[in-house]
């Protein structure tokens, strides 16, 4: 690729052709700051915290969206630019409403950051006439509180180009601009699908999860309560980034011991309710292929492709897998099966979730999720609220020990783990649904075509002499142009795997904030991935069906997969929903 | 809480949508179709309400928010019907020094409608224009053709109530 040679700050740079101010700036080892820029989905040039000085421009530029060429001296930090940014920051604040210290950002919000990098002295300096937003707390996952909106729109970008939902846009202009759904309809009665990929993107307290971290303590407080609970699998290898650990650091060790120490009963694993999944799911496919039912079977664990899936394409409805996720298999086991092998009422047991997901939160209050006739999952947390209960409870994360998970729910595999990432769950159900369909051991346990941060991929598997044909996407954007293939018959498949966030659960909507100086040039997916299949690697379990905690459920109380007894526990049901 | 905005009960024909389904279907597949449509849509209709907003999102492929989002922004886009008393403040400069700013206000107020809206039963809509060249009655207002000058906040309520 040619090269362009350019100065910035009097030294010599070579970057490829095409690179903006902003990316060779990082190449020389200097982070520009910025707001509203985020890498392929918001190059807008919009907040002008970016100003650079360019040798002959007759105004400041901003880096996010300028091109270098050949010959040009940037200048990054010279008073011109240092001033022009503080001025931009202090003209965001004037319609900010500047509450830090109750804010649930504070510490991490970049704006705040910014501010403090940037000296701003005095925060009301271009104090005027302002709009005041009620918060609309509508949905069953979020706050939108847009007072502390900067119209970054980073949010409106997440949303429409990585999950193409487009619900909230720009309302109004000029001083009345605000984010919005259209007619200024409450989010929880719109099409949004709850996968808080706008919340992740937030840099402002703007929009934050609905913090249930209360209800949970009062859980814990409460003598009558048996409170157990249950982390998905990707939460293990991010949580660590919220105590200042490298990005893609496996904390499960850790995070087992805080639980514990956060006063839980019992400490799951949400890994075995995985393996419950894989059991459930490889069953119903298997069986779909033999007795030519509906095929693709179209995987279900995530609750934000689910409501997506309901809204935009209803007549996929029957593709779905009817199996319940994760998180739903695993507090419906342990308030129906758990529950009597301790002989405790189900009505007695607080199942709480710590959940890479915003999603969950509305999983959670679905209908027919109920097994023991009381809600399966009683609290879905976020790992970012799980983050703030042991930053609160005053537990020196960095210094716990590393501690296991307690028995038998918290038994689990390799496969299990991989659901955190795109692909896994296609991987864990291949492994489990082979070997049921050969009837003989696999050779090798790693499909790693399925593998990878790619939006979508493809595999054609011969299994027993059958080609079975498998499509894996995440990011809704990606899973509308695969269901539009689909349906348009130009491709088909047996088995299809969505995950509603890009990368899948490990770049969920629950999961740490990065900050967009990270976001934009560290791959978090991918990162956070590697850090689950190496854990997959590691295990001496790695199929579903060897788990024997599952087998032992089957055995005593289940029967076997796709048993009446397994349908009425672990399986539910979907509705069509509106599509405005 | 939010609140959704409510609009008039939505009286559209088949004849109109049919109009609006000729309308996109002329501008599909262009680029930068949304405006043309819109501008058309609402000689159509008359503004642009949340089921022609749908069927336009729906014909052209993106969201309702986006097509909200042109709405709101363009001042030349209405959300609501003109009333079947149109009511007009004049806030031009004459006007606006003797007090036209209050006499507005109180009709947001008896009305629950903000400028550009109309009544939820079609009655009465609101709006600023500027100068219509009778400031010697300022501050003034018209309904429909009716002129009202010299006014007071007082004023407002027995005027509405010959309409009502």
């Amino acid at each position: 690729m040619d090269k362009v040679n350019l100065k910035i700050n009097g030294m010599p740079v070579s970057v490829p052709q095409g690179y903006t101010i902003l990316q060779a700036a990082r190449e020389a080892g200097i982070d520009i700051p910025t707001l509203c820029y985020l890498k392929d989905i918001n190059e807008i040039g919009a907040c002008r915290i970016c100003m650079v000085e360019v040798k002959g421009a007759k105004s400041l530029v901003t880096a996010c969206v300028y091109p270098v060429n050949e010959g040009m001296e940037v200048f990054t930090n010279t008073p011109k630019v240092l001033n022009a940014r503080k001025t931009n920051l202090e003209l965001v604040l004037s319609t900010h409403d500047k509450k830090c210290l109750s804010c649930v950002r504070s510490g991490d919000c970049e704006l705040q950051r910014l501010c403090k990098e940037y000296g701003v002295e005095d925060e009301s300096r271009f104090a005027g006439e302002n709009q005041h937003y009620d918060i609309d707390d509508s949905a069953a996952h979020m706050y939108r509180d847009n007072n502390k909106c900067i119209l970054c729109r980073r949010c409106v970008a997440a949303c429409k180009m990585n999950q193409g939902v487009a619900v909230i846009g720009p309302n109004e202009r000029g001083q009345a601009t605000h984010i919005g759904c259209a007619f200024e309809t409450p989010l929880g009665e719109t099409n949004c699908v709850s996968c808080g990929q706008c919340i992740v993107v937030c840099p402002t307290g703007a929009l934050s999860e609905k913090d249930q971290t209360d209800e949970v303590l009062a859980a814990i407080a409460d003598p009558n309560k048996f409170v157990v609970v249950q982390t998905a699998p990707s939460v293990r290898v991010t949580l660590g980034e919220a105590f200042d650990m490298p990005i893609g650091t496996n904390v499960e060790g850790k995070m087992v011991a805080a639980l514990r120490r956060l006063g839980f009963d019992k400490v799951f694993d949400t890994d075995f309710g995985a393996d419950l999944t894989i059991m459930e799911e490889a069953n119903e496919f298997v069986e779909r292929v033999k007795n030519g039912g509906k095929l693709p079977i179209i995987t279900s664990c995530s609750p934000g492709w689910v409501k997506f899936c309901e809204h935009f394409y209803p007549e996929f409805l029957d593709n779905l897998s009817s199996c319940k996720s994760p998180q739903q298999m695993f507090g419906a086991i342990t308030k129906t099966y758990y529950a009597q092998k301790m002989g405790i009422d189900p009505k007695d047991i607080f199942c709480v979730s710590i959940m890479p997901c915003t999603a969950k939160k509305f999983e959670v209050d679905r209908e027919d999720q109920s097994a023991a006739g009381v809600p399966d999952v009683d609290v879905a947390l976020t790992t970012r609220e799980l983050a703030r209960m042991i930053k609160r409870a005053g537990l020196m994360f960095q210094n716990l020990p590393d501690e296991e998970f307690d028995a038998p729910l918290g038994e689990s595999t390799g496969a299990a783990v991989i659901f955190g990432a795109t692909g896994g769950v296609m991987e864990a159900a291949l492994r489990t649904a082979v070997e049921t369909l050969t009837g003989e051991s696999l050779p090798k346990v790693d499909f790693t075509e399925v593998r990878g941060t790619d939006g979508i991929k493809e595999a054609t598997y011969n299994v027993g002499g059958m080609e079975v044909k498998a499509a894996v996407c995440s990011g809704l954007a990606n899973a509308r142009t695969l269901l539009d293939r689909i349906k348009n018959g130009e491709a088909n498949y047996h088995i299809v795997e969505v995950m509603a966030c890009p990368g899948g659960c490990v770049n969920g909507g629950g999961q740490p904030t990065q900050p967009a100086s990270v976001r934009n040039f560290v791959d978090l997916k991918a990162l956070r991935a590697k850090a689950l299949y190496q854990m997959d690697a590691d295990m001496p379990l790695r199929k579903s069906h060897e788990n024997p905690a599952i087998k032992e459920v089957y055995e005593n109380f289940l029967e076997k997969p796709g048993s009446h007894k397994a349908h009425e526990i672990l399986h539910t049901s979907y509705v069509a929903r509106p599509k405005y | 809480m939010a609140e959704k905005k409510q609009t008039v009960p939505f009286r559209g024909t088949p004849e109109q949508e049919q109009k609006l389904r000729e309308i996109i279907a002329a501008h599909k597949e262009e680029k930068g179709a949304l405006m043309p449509v819109l501008q058309q849509a609402q000689e159509v209709y008359g503004y642009l309400p949340i089921e022609v907003q749908q069927i336009i999102a729906e014909g052209l492929g993106v969201s309702l928010a986006e097509v909200y989002g042109v709405v709101t922004f363009y001042s030349q886009f209405s959300l609501y019907p003109k009333g079947q008393y149109k009511i007009s403040v004049c806030l031009g400069t004459a006007c606006y020094v003797k007090g036209a700013g209050a006499v507005f206000d109180k009709l947001t107020q008896k009305l629950n409608i903000k400028s550009g809206e109309c009544t939820p039963d079609g009655k009465f809509s609101l709006e600023a224009c500027r100068c219509i060249g009778a400031c010697g009655l300022a501050p003034v207002m018209t309904v429909n053709d009716e002129v009202y000058g010299k006014l007071t906040p007082d004023d407002v309520e027995e005027i509405l109530s010959k309409y009502n």
